[in-house]
Order: structure tokens, then C-alpha cells, then sequence
């Protein structure tokens, strides 16, 4: 299935709804895309929405290690919310649930941005 | 891949199109042995970070080069040969991604993910001078437990995808 991404504000924050497959191709390249949309209009914190994510390979990971090193280098903050088991998972056993924020519940993310 | 049948080969361009080919034909064949849902995500994710590599690495995405990917499916366990054409590598050269140092690093993590997944992994110089990647999983059954994402042995060295 391919990546859907629909960014949507909520304040100061702006939540993007990520659903399909962030894989090698389109995929990646949308999210690439988005991000570097938002930062090119000022909006430098990012709350990913994974909760219709259920597939992620390593192209997709790198992707979001990218988005979150642009999003930090220009002041900003990239967080996660609603991993799916498996986007959670791979998170995991790459250590880099440990470099993101992930949340579960989306007021108390949004909230989290300072 | 005909009903009975244990042994598929094909020859995959250097395209992206080919990561999502080779998944679906090997999760089609890994369903057809029997591999549970679960199973059968992680031998499906191995085949696309082999054709990625393959792709990106192995060929470096010159469309003139070929991929070659071979399934086995004997009593025992299905085995991926994933063959690139490109100078091949050592897997003692690739750098640990779980390193504090490689954790933000953009690429890097197919491999890990290859050894993770599967119950075994190696890396071999093929027929054509590249890498071949060779990954096995044992099939499902009584007295065949699989570890499932525990890393797994070496593979026994085979050539010739």
C-alpha cells in the first residue's frame, strides 16, 4: 500500500497522519518530502502519527533518522506517536527507541513540544 | 513456481520495482511452506533488505547490472540466495548500527535486519564476483522451533543462486 501523508495543525505543532508503508520509493520519498515541506514553512515541530504504519524497512528508517536530524538541526523536534507493533519492534531492536520520543496519546505529545 | 515444487529462480533488474517483486514471490512461497503470519513478515522484510542491497550497494543501482534471487524450500528449512553483481563485501567491514556512534546514521541497518530475522546469514563471493547473500529459516513443525529474531548461525556457504 502506498504511504499516505496528511499534515494537519494542532497549534503550534503540526501532526502529520502517516498511513501504508514507508519503504524504498515513493514511500521514503514522501516523507522525505513532507518534512522538508513543513520546514521550508516554519514548522519545526513535528509529531509523526504512525497509528496506519504497519510496515517499515530500512529505507523508511533511514528516513526518519533524516527527518529527525533535519527537523533538530534547524531548532526543531520530530516526535512519534501510535507505533504500530511492528514499527515498534524494529524501532526497538535498532536501539532507536531510545532516540525518539514516542508517544501513545496525542494531547499529552502535542503538549510535550516546548 | 509450479504446486510441489522446491526451487524458484529469477533474474531481477536493477529497479526499485524489483524489492517489492522479490517480497511478494518469496512470501507466496514461504505461505505455500507453511510459515506463520509472523514468519512470514520477517522472511519477507529479509528478502527486501537483500534486494536492497543488491540494488543500492551490490549494483549500485546501475539498471545494466542484474539481481539474482533462488529459493529452496527442502524438508527442513526455506533458504534465500540473493546474488548481486557488483565487487562484493566482507561482512566484518560493515559497521554496527546498533554503535552510539552509527545510531543516527541514515542507512546502514539492512544487514542487521537480515541476521535478526532470519535463523541463518551469511555473506559469500558469488559466481559473478559480487556478494551473495545466503539466509535460511527453519520450517515451522514439531521439533523445529523457530527462534524468531534471535539472530541465528552462520549459513553454510552455497554458491550458485
Amino acid at each position: 500500500m502506498a504511504l499516505r501523508a496528511t499534515p494537519r495543525d494542532a497549534g503550534q505543532v503540526t501532526v502529520v497522519d502517516l498511513g501504508g508503508r514507508i519503504v524504498l520509493g515513493d514511500g521514503s520519498a514522501l516523507l522525505r518530502k513532507t518534512i522538508r515541506g513543513l520546514l521550508e514553512d516554519q514548522r519545526r515541530w513535528i509529531l509523526l502519527n504512525l497509528a496506519d504504519v504497519d510496515y517499515i524497512d530500512s529505507s523508511g528508517i533511514g528516513e526518519l533518522v533524516s527527518g529527525y536530524t533535519a527537523v533538530k538541526n534547524q531548532g526543531g523536534e520530530l516526535k512519534l506517536l501510535h507505533l504500530t507493533k511492528k514499527v515498534r519492534d524494529i524501532l526497538q531492536i535498532t536501539r532507536l527507541y531510545t532516540v525518539f520520543d514516542v508517544f501513545s496519546d496525542e494531547p499529552t505529545a502535542v503538549g510535550s513540544f516546548r | 513456481m509450479t504446486s510441489g515444487a522446491k526451487h524458484l529462480e529469477v533474474t531481477l533488474e536493477t529497479q526499485v520495482e524489483s524489492v517489492n517483486l522479490a517480497e511478494e514471490m518469496c512470501l507466496r512461497v514461504a505461505e505455500e511452506a507453511g510459515f506463520g503470519e509472523d514468519d512470514c513478515y520477517r522472511i519477507g522484510m529479509s528478502v527486501r533488505e537483500g534486494v536492497i542491497n543488491a540494488f543500492h550497494y551490490g549494483n549500485q543501482e546501475r539498471p545494466e547490472k542484474k539481481i539474482y534471487l533462488a529459493v529452496d524450500v527442502t524438508t527442513e528449512k526455506m533458504i534465500i540466495h540473493v546474488l548481486d553483481e557488483g565487487s562484493g563485501f566482507q561482512l566484518a567491514d560493515v559497521p554496527d548500527p546498533l554503535a552510539e556512534e552509527n545510531l543516527l546514521s541514515t542507512s546502514g541497518r539492512g544487514i542487521f535486519l537480515m541476521r535478526a530475522f532470519m535463523d541463518e546469514f551469511d555473506v559469500v563471493r558469488g559466481r559473478t564476483g559480487g556478494a551473495e547473500i545466503v539466509m535460511s529459516k527453519r520450517l515451522p513443525g514439531p521439533g523445529s522451533t523457530s527462534p524468531n529474531g534471535q539472530g541465528g548461525r552462520e549459513a553454510a556457504p552455497q554458491q550458485g543462486a
